[in-house]
């Protein structure tokens, strides 16, 4: 293909100044509008959860029965529950729950995916191919199905929630380190490395961890999303998030048990979520797109 | 009248980092049964030239800006899709750098193979079959009628090339235009690919246009000769005036670069300096940054010229008379 | 290929066996069961009930008595919330349905997300590339649980053309196909775009434009081979994807499927009947997978030789 498009060379005796690979990607990820738009609103969502938690813990447990559910007005932004509770306070908390237990989540599924990729791309060989095959499996069984045994078991606490959904989440993960690590392992700089005596703890801690963090930053971002979807989605079912907290999936699910009779209850948590869904999906997608040129979609 | 005569051809990529004009007014011509080498390095404008006949440039990054190339009556370059794609493999077909990459993997060769009858002509999938498996024959492929079934992995660089040049020539085309098909394979492949080609264009009577950055294949092979560098052509002539009677710094250059002319245990001689950059206008001639014969004159625009009959330059000096090689 | 097709088989084997294992195991660990919430049972009735289930046995032994029952005979045992009723009966009913609507989701996400993805991929930052894939990235944003409700509302409530809930009528699989498969058909367009432009980008497309193929034909004879692998390749976890997306779905839409039992069972504690959907749904995953393994080799000639 290269023979098809002219090199674009300098004249002889300039020299540009040289653009870092990661300086290339922060420039085209600033250009691409929509991860912007994400990023910025992720942002501002956290801020504003953070200090709601500050500002006014405890409004969205405060019940009011005598009001029971109210339609959006300028006392309740948001409308209220059937229970009286401000919908705003509950949907601010509510995201609390849903991004902490998303970044919990993440974490668990970062740290056992970038062990297992790293061990099986450093390693290679038949342990490669056995770990491999592994997570092949693993990647087409309904494990699902398993977190919520594993739920059903152990009972549902909020740590064991964020650990089984981690458990599920490492898959992609630990392909992703598994590549870096094996086309890192097969540069020149490391058998540089080999060469200058350092011994193979060293090369993994001072060479390659640092290139795989790059990547593995960028797919963390792209996890938490499918993190607080599964999240929800064991709300939804009574398996996730126990009262008194509520997560956006108990609200969702609470919402659609009357939303012919009071939409605003599941209107305004759908909102939230999917806008934040939205928004780290196409933060995360542009964080790819501007690292990985080939990835890109153009 | 010449099968093919191309006037002012000018093709430009539009990128991110400016307007690359990668073919700048490159004009010539070809008459039935010629062979033509066209020569220059990576990003001269020899492909792009060629690629831009038969309209596979791809569109967005790329624009043809302007020209005319004169087929049989038909402007290829203004010419609808229908009528190109009546020209395309089957008066006009193209063989390709990497035999690797340009054969489809997921398709069996018999597939490919019999593409172009299968489009062309009205015959049957079983006597186009037949002809795929004669033109295999002819192309040196063994134990044809069983290898047609295979898919392109299975066979050697060497091997998939002939499956080109059978897939490219089966429809018996008038003119063939191979770009590298050799830069791609070990040596003594080359020698053997290069004489198939020579061979079925004496059988078809086909003219072809060889692109190539290596001399080598140039002087064994093609009757006339133009040398190509920063989207110009800069000189254009017979093989043997070419080799005799250079008349362009450029070109001169080109042959003592060759590793095996030069002598043992000097140093190896190559350009300095770069190709320029072609989002830039430059003026004058473009090589002359990197020529030991510039001088100030040299900064002027300068057309391609008659130096002899058949024999022209794009070298002012070498115009007036000033320089010889 | 028949080879290969053999060695899948023999992988899933012990595969299907781990899960088993791993999940009795597991589900002996549960704390209470069924019965335990209910009325108060003398000591006297706990030992009959008990016995009944085998659960006076250890623990090793009810595990090989199971594994027997079922390998030999396909029996999943008695369930302890529906007393006197098999999980075999109980799932008998309600799995064929549960698989109708897997079935016809799944081909609402190939169908449209295929087409879609095609098409974008052929106009290219145009504006038939453009909306497909604002809707592609809006279904896998938003999950099941929130437009299952919203088109509800809108198709059901609002315009009526479909039931809100049920599953009599053939009219009645339209609006939840069409939730389960949304999140799918999402993923599978992207998939398609990315894996057709990849291959349009190919040194063989330009060959085959060489030889005067018409763009249809490039297309359609060329193209799509190739361009729709990762679609293959994401046949597996889309379909145990859906395996779990019914478990929402026939919840929103009040489908009787076999989702119901295995909630049920989750939350009133019935090892039998956990044990039975979750073997059931891990065979129906992996018996899957295998054909999607099937179909990306036959499409892959590459891989056929590999192996």
């Amino acid at each position: 293909m290269s023979a098809e498009f002219p090199i674009v060379t300098q004249h002889a005796g300039e020299i540009e100044p040289g653009h870092s690979l990661w300086q290339d990607a922060w420039h085209r990820l600033r250009q691409n509008k929509l991860a912007v738009i994400g990023g910025v609103f992720v942002a501002i969502l956290s801020l504003i959860c953070l200090l709601a938690i500050v500002i006014a813990p405890g409004s969205y447990a405060k019940t009011n029965l005598a009001l029971g559910a109210t339609a959006p007005s300028s006392a309740h932004w948001l409308g209220t529950d059937i229970l009286g509770r401000d919908m705003l306070s509950r949907i601010l908390f509510g995201g609390c729950i849903s991004l902490s237990v998303g970044l919990a989540a993440t974490l668990v599924s970062v740290i056992i995916g970038v062990l297992y990729g790293a061990i099986s791309g450093y390693l290679g060989g038949r342990v490669d191919v056995i770990l491999m095959r592994i997570v092949d499996i693993i990647y087409s069984l309904p494990f699902v199905i398993f977190v919520i045994l594993i739920l059903v078991v152990f009972g549902k606490h909020i740590v064991l929630l964020f650990m089984a959904i981690g458990a599920v989440s490492w898959l992609d993960m630990a392909r992703i380190v598994r590549g870096q690590v094996m086309s890192l392992k097969r540069q020149e700089f490391v058998e540089a490395a080999v060469a200058l005596g350092l011994r193979k703890r060293q090369i993994i801690l001072r060479h390659m961890i640092p290139n795989v963090l790059g990547i593995v930053a960028i797919y963390a971002t792209l996890i938490v999303p499918s993190v607080m979807l599964l999240e929800a989605f064991l709300s939804f079912l009574g398996l996730g998030v126990q009262a008194p907290m509520s997560s956006w999936g108990t609200l969702i699910n609470d919402g659609r048990k009357t939303m012919e009779e009071y939409p605003w209850l599941l209107i305004y948590p759908s909102l939230f979520f999917s806008l934040t869904l939205f928004s780290l999906n196409f933060l995360g997608d542009g964080l790819r797109d501007a690292l990985d040129v080939r990835a890109s979609k153009d | 009248m010449p099968l093919l005569e191309v006037t002012n051809l000018r093709t430009s990529f539009h990128t991110r980092h400016g307007i690359v004009r990668a073919v700048n007014d490159v004009s010539f011509s070809l008459e039935k049964g010629d062979t033509l080498g066209i020569v220059g390095e990576s990003g001269s404008g020899k492909s792009v030239t060629c690629y831009s006949l038969m309209r596979l440039i791809p569109q967005p990054p790329g624009r043809i800006e302007g020209g005319a190339a004169l087929f049989g009556g038909v402007d290829l370059l203004k010419a609808s899709p229908e009528q190109l794609s009546k020209i395309r493999g089957k008066r006009i077909s193209m063989i390709f750098q990497d035999p690797m990459t340009s054969l489809n993997p997921y398709l069996r060769i018999s597939e490919q193979l019999i593409e172009p009858l299968l489009i062309h002509e009205n015959i049957s999938r079983a006597d186009a079959l037949k002809r795929g498996i004669a033109a295999l024959a002819e192309v040196g492929v063994p134990d044809a009628e069983k290898r047609i079934r295979s898919y392109p992995h299975e066979f050697s660089g060497g091997m998939r090339q002939r499956v080109m040049i059978a897939m490219a020539l089966i429809t018996k085309p008038e003119l063939l235009i191979a770009d590298e098909p050799t830069t791609a394979l070990d040596v003594t492949v080359q020698a053997q690919i290069l004489d198939l080609v020579k061979k079925m264009q004496r059988e078809l009577g086909m003219a072809v246009i060889w692109i190539t950055h290596d001399l080598g294949v140039v002087a064994g092979f093609c009757q006339r000769v133009q040398v190509m560098y920063a989207g110009r052509l800069v000189e254009r002539a017979t093989a043997d005036e070419l080799f005799q009677n250079t008349a362009h710094p450029y070109t001169r250059a080109l042959q003592k670069s060759i590793p095996a002319l030069q002598p043992k245990g000097a140093a190896l001689y190559t350009i300095p300096g770069m190709p320029p950059d072609l989002s830039r206008n430059l003026e004058g001639c473009p090589f002359a940054p990197r020529c030991e014969y510039a001088q100030e004159q040299c900064k002027q625009p300068v057309e391609l010229k008659d130096i002899a009959p058949n024999h022209a330059t794009a070298c002012l000096r070498v115009q007036k008379n000033e320089i010889t090689f | 290929m028949l080879r290969f097709i053999f060695k899948r088989i023999l992988e899933a084997i012990p595969v299907l066996l781990i899960v088993a294992t791993v999940t009795f195991f597991l589900l002996h660990r549960m704390p209470g069961g069924p019965f335990d919430t209910e009325k108060a049972t003398t000591p006297e009735i706990k030992k009959q009930i008990e016995a009944y289930y085998g659960l006076d046995k250890p623990v090793t032994q009810q595990y090989f008595d199971y594994m027997k029952r079922l390998v030999l005979h396909g029996d999943l045992g008695p369930s302890q919330k529906y007393f006197g009723w098999s999980v075999n009966e109980l799932l008998a009913g309600s799995l064929p349905v549960s698989m109708e609507l897997g079935l016809e989701g799944l081909c609402f996400a190939l169908f449209f997300g295929l087409t879609a993805g095609v098409i974008a991929s052929l106009r290219k930052n145009t504006f038939g590339d453009y909306i497909p894939m604002s809707f592609a990235t809006l279904g896998i944003c938003i999950p099941s649980f929130v437009t299952g409700p919203l088109l509800i509302i809108v198709f059901g409530i609002l315009l009526g053309w479909f039931n809100t809930s049920g599953w009599f009528f053939p009219r009645d699989r339209v609006l939840p196909a069409m939730t389960l498969g949304l999140y799918y058909m999402a993923y599978i367009s992207r998939l398609t775009r990315g894996g057709m432009l990849e291959i349009l980008n190919q040194d063989f497309i330009r060959t085959a434009r060489a030889k005067g193929a018409s763009e249809w034909r490039v297309v359609w004879r060329h193209s799509l081979r190739g361009g729709l692998l990762s679609v293959v390749s994401f046949l597996g976890p889309a379909i145990s994807g859906i395996v779990t997306g019914s478990l929402v779905v026939e919840t929103i839409f009040d489908i009787p499927g076999a989702a119901r039992f295995f909630i049920g069972a989750a939350f009133n504690r019935d090892g039998p009947m956990l044990m039975g959907t979750t073997l059931v749904y891990a065979v129906l995953v992996v018996v899957m997978n295998l054909l999607a393994d099937i179909v990306q080799v036959w499409m892959n000639p590459r891989l056929r030789f590999d192996s």
